[in-house]
């Protein structure tokens, strides 16, 4: 399995993390990143309106307590996946809204886990650290250091 | 914040009137602590202390500061807890204080002993412990500007207080990050973290030693 890169998107929509893994990418400057980022979380938020009405949970006819509403179990969610002959990258959004962007070869299994556990490092070796404020491109030696464990084994 | 109707301000107690002082010393001796919690309270910690120093070695003192009141009480309920009852009294010498240290107290707080024991060459009177990979550090990556800072003085802190209690006065206890050398560097990659606490005694200790190692 290929991980080719990963971009973290913070809430306001800056791109505060990006790692090739792969060499034979084509090299891009950093400002192109940054366009890159920010195109995809407008796209993200317009998608997010564009989400069909979410369907109500089956049923409160039962003898259950009716619970409130909860804003997260039918949350609209903006786009997740996209897929070309090429590439797929799957989006990741948090609670807080911070996205997770992993580019993979198209035909690849267990994303979703490799997701979940990136989003643990993430939550071990960036949030846990002192020197780093939130919101800010991370430069973390040790998230740097866990990535590349996790993918190099995995490929 | 109001308080409810009719509390009175202060500490309150359960009511069965029990206090802290009023439970079982060993009723905590094989409790587990998350990790994530106590990590994210040292990044608190090292942000109050950042913001009361002014620079790294302020720091690493705020640090220190802040884990020599545990050195105190570890050195009493470790000894209190001792399997053997003959064992435990304080260490009145250097070499059983240093190996309660790195043997007791390490298993205590990090669940494995410390890595090794060393008196120092070029100074009798200062012993270096080192640690491969000290628990406090686990999660925190130094920005570039501060690479001389070594977070583990919160540790070296604790040290101070268990020699302090038991009548060892020190100069002072500090955490160092092991430096690349010629014949290291290998030893370097293999634990980037590896960190060595120096522990110099005070000339009078070091007489005292002499004396009984002499009687």
């Amino acid at each position: 399995m290929v991980v080719f890169a990963l971009f973290v998107i913070s809430k306001a929509g800056g791109l505060i993390y990006n790692r090739e893994f792969h060499s034979g990418l084509s090299k891009l400057t950093s400002n192109d990143y940054l366009m890159l980022a920010g195109s995809f979380h407008g796209m993200h938020a317009i998608t997010k309106q564009l989400c069909p009405a979410p369907s109500l949970p089956a049923h409160p006819s039962s003898n259950a307590a009716v619970l409130a509403p909860s804003p997260f179990s039918n949350r609209a969610t903006g786009i997740e996946v996209l897929e070309s002959s090429h590439f797929r990258i799957q989006c990741f959004q948090t609670l807080t809204g911070t996205k997770f962007l992993l580019f993979t070869e198209p035909q690849q299994p267990n994303i979703d886990s490799m997701i979940r556990k990136i989003y643990e490092l993430y939550a071990d070796f960036v949030m846990k650290n002192p020197f780093y404020t939130v919101e800010m491109p991370i430069r973390c030696e040790k998230f740097d250091r866990a990535l590349d464990g996790f993918v190099k084994v995995r490929s | 914040m109001s308080n409810a109707t009719g509390q009175t301000p202060g500490l309150r107690y359960p009511s069965n009137k029990k206090t802290i002082y009023d439970r079982n010393l060993n009723r905590s001796k094989n409790a587990e602590l998350s990790r994530a919690a106590f990590a994210y309270l040292f990044v608190e910690m090292i942000s109050y202390a950042q913001g009361r120093a002014r620079d790294i070695t302020g720091l690493e003192q705020q640090l220190n500061n802040q884990g020599y009141p545990l050195g105190i009480r570890l050195l009493d309920l470790l000894l209190s807890r001792s399997a053997n009852p003959l064992a435990s009294i304080r260490p009145t010498r250097i070499l059983p204080l240093l190996q309660f240290i790195a043997q007791t107290l390490w298993r205590h707080l990090f669940g494995r002993p410390a890595d090794a024991l060393e008196r120092s060459e070029s100074d009798p009177g200062q012993y270096m412990l080192f640690d491969n990979e000290p628990l406090v550090n686990t999660y925190i990556s130094l920005p570039r500007e501060m690479t001389q800072l070594n977070c583990a003085a919160y540790v070296a802190g604790i040290i101070e207080g268990v020699c302090d209690g038991a009548g060892f006065a020190t100069e002072g206890v500090s955490a160092h990050s092991v430096s690349e050398q010629e014949g290291e560097s290998a030893a370097k990659a293999l634990w980037p973290g590896k960190t060595v606490f120096l522990i110099k005694f005070k000339p009078e200790v070091l007489e005292r030693e002499e004396i009984l190692g002499r009687g």
